[in-house]
């Protein structure tokens, strides 16, 4: 395992530059031995050291008066009162997926439900975003089967309900799916607790599943020859998920802080031991000693570096003061959770590896955790569109309209619009979760009859929190192919989009979250995209007063053709006074008025219908962000007044897709008059299917809709719900569906590409 | 009356049952490994995935010691409820007929569904119209409850089809266009012959309260806690 003397280990093997190495050694004052050096080329690699990310991220807003945690603990969290808190975070499993989806999305999962117990919240919801290839392709169908399927699999079993989410098909991820995971705990703020080991003396308890040699040489390039074997190679390298192991693990964590018995506790993750020991070492400014004799093992000749590495999942480190041991050992056992006490925190400041006496890896906390050089990137604007284009409207035209539609009648483009995948109703996916267990998740007033069992429609998705008194909303977006036509506008709209959603539940925003899903950051264009993209959130989150409290970077989403889409995925989270308050985004009574709230200005710049004309390119229009924000306040205040009957949000597809997606939730039609818009010099098929932020289609009694005006935004009363069919006039341009038509082209998605079975 | 709602490993609906049972009357909950069920009157299995049911499901579950003491109950009559994966360890104990396979689509549905109450049509005199569960809820009654589930698939050999509808077994069907599974005879629910022992695949403990869906599970709650036994 060990190089020969005087010779150098192959460290770029292992993703180290010649700089780094030389730079261990004169921390280290020596050569590391084989499983320091196997230590530090996994906390110094990207996914963990952040080194091209981290110098943007310092321009994030992160505090806030109802900050409880911020980004550097496990998750971050927002006081939503009554002594109470919500945790939350996303994070990627983008590669891991793409290998093997099923398993990738699974253990996605699994690790982002175990970020947020760590603090000792109980997970509540979960939500997800999913980016594919085009579903026309074999491969994008496969991957979207699987992860859905994943997703299910461990979601459901544990008893955390999926709330929400997204999915979007686009080209550029053809060979580069996303799968972002997001959960949300809920916290008595008196039993949270921080992963920071602190207590000389006090002993480190691992618990959970056993250590093995899975994941080795999946977030790492461990798998070389010149560190292994050779054998464990051959595995694996995506690791497999039990959700029933996490859900002992899970409630046994859960009674262990709520019995005030751990110190802290820190979750294992990507480098495993490593970087749980390390992370909690740093952040408590103590040092920790580790016998890999005592961790249990499923093979038992694994090598030390092996032990210290793996990613083996439902795993916990916890710490724990020596009279306490025993009484968590116990509660370990009454869950049939494994546990057993590893090692000792000490003040040495260093993390010791020992094999029973031998010492085989000593390390300074400070130079693993802390020690990675941060490098500044070197960003270039790309010149003109990176990425493919397509005409495919008149084929997806006729697809949707049984081949008698024409690509230049507005009718016959609103349903290939809504039968576009990235548009149309995922219900086929969500109905594979479940979304109610907990007993939380508000199903929205029913339109007739009984509550859907998932809301279709993209906004928020609504949590009852009885403790505290009131609820929360959740929403999770962030539109890859917008953030390429401009980064900065488009990072800007994804935070748009989310306080958008959240305000047609009532719900004003507390925090956020985000996953930075980027190309190759040594590379100058997907440098730029990253570099303005972080920009971009910044200065929407600033101009919002909402904080980013944790988040997570996935960089290097590359394939054979290119980058991805550039895809800051944002969640967010908000507090509604009142669960019972909240508007649904259907049409809901025959004769109310329709009206479009806020500072919409429509392009087709971007937009879904200039995707299918195979027309994208560079440049968005700038949103008035300060306008956005006082829109929402507007309807966020309507809704809880109870002074409308539906609100929802103008997203992809525009004004057109938004009105029908309401008709088609309310089972109600609607008749309306554009022409105030086209009177300011839009064209009509701008007004109908131009995209961008700030336009809300509220539903209600007219006066009460044109009352809102007096609270300073622009409010337009288009028309009323009413009969059968979609009925919009933009001057010239008629565009005429029935209902059943929009919602036969809205939930032809399963059945258009065979999803079904 | 005090309900006991069972906890399993892997168990994932039981808070969500205590909360129903206690708007019926009082609950605790009563930990598998225990023989003891705390002087419960009536019981609940509630849904998840007990021991992970990676062999098949509730086929360990129902080896715990606290089923011992709920097949107890049950012979002296006393109200037990097994919803979802609580259902499925009824069937592996014996305690009710049939089984439950995979869905037909192989996959997990999650769906409000509708249900016709004491079979549509009932048996006069049969094990429904003894069901403390079903006490005031009539006759091919409709109920919109969700059901949540990958292995909800009733299954029974035909001539056991034959005879629980005969006795008055079926509990719940699936109306017209909502059999989410497959099952035969969209079969929903099922009770044992004397009619004190409920498996139903649909959640009625998700269903208590118009906020989060609808209130039509409560009655099912209301009606073991009110009814005379």
């Amino acid at each position: 395992m060990m190089p020969a003397a005087g010779q150098r280990p192959d460290y770029e093997a292992l993703g180290l530059t010649d700089a780094e190495f030389d730079l261990i050694c004169e921390k280290l004052g020596r050569e590391p031995n084989g499983v320091e050096l196997a230590m530090f080329s996994l906390l110094w690699s990207e996914h963990c050291a952040y080194k091209h990310s981290r110098k943007l991220l310092r321009r994030l807003p992160t505090e806030g008066e109802r900050v409880v945690m911020g980004p550097g603990e496990n998750a971050g969290a927002v006081d939503i009162g009554n002594g109470h808190a919500v945790a939350f975070k996303v994070e990627s499993h983008n590669h891991p997926s793409a290998v093997e989806p099923f398993q990738g999305a699974a253990t996605g999962v699994g690790g982002i439900l175990r970020d947020v117990f760590a603090l000792g919240a109980r997970p509540i919801a979960i939500l997800d975003s999913l980016r594919f290839g085009e579903l026309d392709s074999v491969r994008s169908r496969h991957l979207l089967d699987g992860a859905v399927r994943g997703i299910g699999h461990y979601g459901n079993s544990i008893g955390v309900p999926t709330v929400g989410g997204e999915i979007y098909f686009e080209g550029p991820y053809e060979h580069n799916c996303l799968v972002n995971a997001m959960c949300v705990g809920l916290a008595k703020r008196d039993e949270m607790v921080r992963a920071a080991a602190s207590g000389v003396g006090n002993a480190v308890v691992l618990m959970g599943a056993s250590t093995g040699r899975d994941g080795i040489g999946g977030a790492s390039v461990l798998a070389s020859a010149e560190l292994g074997d050779g054998d464990e190679e051959k595995r694996p390298t995506v690791q497999i998920g039990d959700p029933f192991e996490e859900s002992k693990l899970m409630e046994c964590c859960l009674e262990l802080l709520q019995r005030g018995l751990l110190v802290s506790l820190q979750d294992l993750g990507a480098a495993g031991l490593t970087s749980s020991a390390g992370e909690m070492a740093s952040a408590g400014g103590v040092g920790i000693d580790i016998d890999l004799a005592r961790v249990p093992l499923r093979e038992a000749d694994m090598e030390p570096f092996e032990i210290m590495v793996s990613e083996s999942q439902e795993r916990m480190l916890g710490v724990v003061e020596p009279a306490q041991v025993a009484e968590v050992l116990e509660i370990c056992e009454r869950w049939q959770t494994g546990a057993a006490e590893i090692g000792a925190v000490t003040g040495s400041r260093r993390v010791r590896v020992l094999r029973g006496e031998e010492v085989v890896g000593d390390v300074p906390v400070d130079a693993l955790v802390d020690g990675c050089p941060l490098y500044d990137l070197d960003p270039a604007e790309p010149q003109g569109w990176l990425y493919g284009n397509a005409d495919v409207l008149a084929e997806r035209v006729a697809t949707a309209t049984g081949a008698v539609g024409d690509p230049a009648d507005p009718s016959a483009i609103l349903l290939a619009l809504l039968a576009s995948p990235s548009v149309a109703s995922k219900r086929w996916a969500f109905e594979q979760y479940d979304s109610i267990v907990g007993s939380r998740t508000v199903r929205g007033r029913a339109g007739n009859g009984a509550a859907p069992t998932v809301s279709d429609s993209s906004d928020a998705a609504v949590l009852a929190i009885p403790e505290a008194g009131n609820a929360i909303a959740v929403s999770i977006d962030g539109n890859g192919r917008r953030v390429a036509c401009e980064p900065h506008t488009g990072a800007v709209e994804a935070v748009l989009e989310c306080a958008q959603n959240l305000a047609c539940v009532g719900a004003e925003p507390l925090g956020l979250t985000n996953c930075l899903n980027f190309g190759n950051p040594e590379k100058p264009g997907p440098a730029w995209q990253l570099d303005r993209a972080v920009t971009g959130l910044a200065d929407a989150c600033t101009a919002l007063a909402v904080p980013v409290v944790g988040g997570n970077v996935s960089l290097y989403n590359e394939g054979p053709d290119g980058p991805i889409y550039p895809t800051p995925v944002i969640g967010m989270v908000g507090e509604l006074p009142d669960p019972a308050r909240t508007a649904g985004s259907g049409f809901a009574r025959e004769g109310d008025a329709v009206a479009l709230l806020g500072p919409f200005s429509p392009s087709l710049a971007g937009s879904e219908l200039t995707k299918l004309r195979g027309k994208l390119g560079p440049g968005l229009p700038e949103p008035d962000v300060d306008g956005v924000a006082a829109a929402c306040a507007v309807v966020r205040d309507a809704v809880r007044a109870g002074r409308l009957a539906s609100a929802h949000d103008v997203s992809d597809g525009g004004l057109a897709c938004a009105l029908a997606e309401s008709a088609i939730g309310g089972g109600l039609g609607c008749r309306v008059d554009l022409s105030p818009l086209l009177d300011r010099g839009l064209p009509a098929e701008q007004v109908l299917f131009g995209e961008g932020t700030g336009g809300f289609v509220l539903s209600g009694e007219r006066g009460a809709l044109e009352s809102l005006a007096a609270e300073g935004v622009e409010v337009l009363v288009i028309g009323e719900a009413a009969g059968e069919a979609i009925e919009i006039a933009a001057g010239e341009a008629q565009l005429s569906v029935t209902v059943k038509q929009a919602e036969r082209a809205w939930r032809s998605l399963a059945e258009r590409f065979e999803l079904a079975s | 009356m005090l309900w006991g709602v069972l906890q399993f490993p892997g168990s994932c609906d039981e808070r969500d049952a205590l909360h129903a049972c206690g708007l019926a009357g009082e609950a605790r909950l009563v930990w598998h490994e225990d023989r003891d069920l705390g002087g419960a009157d009536a019981i609940v299995i509630p849904g998840g995935f007990s021991y992970g049911d990676y062999l098949r499901a509730g086929a360990i579950a129902r080896f715990s010691p606290a089923m011992e003491s709920v097949a107890e109950l049950a012979a002296g009559g006393g109200p037990v409820l097994g919803i979802c994966n609580g259902f499925q360890v009824l069937c592996e104990a014996g305690l009710l007929p049939g089984a439950l396979l995979l869905n037909d689509d192989l996959r997990f549905v999650c769906r409000q569904v509708e249900l016709a109450a004491h079979g549509d049509p009932p048996p006069p005199g049969g094990a429904s119209a003894r069901s403390r569960f079903l006490a005031g809820i009539e006759p091919a009654e409709r109920l919109s409850i969700p059901v949540k589930h990958g292995e909800g698939r009733y299954w029974a050999p035909e001539g056991m089809l034959d005879e629980i509808e005969a006795n008055g077994q079926v509990a719940f069907r699936y109306t017209a266009g909502q059999n989410p599974n497959g099952s035969a005879r969209d079969i929903a629910g099922v009770l044992n012959e004397a009619g004190n022992v409920l498996g139903l695949m649909p959640h009625p403990e998700h269903a208590v309260d118009a906020l989060t869906g609808s209130t039509d599970g409560l009655r099912l709650f209301e009606g073991a806690a009110r009814s005379p036994a």
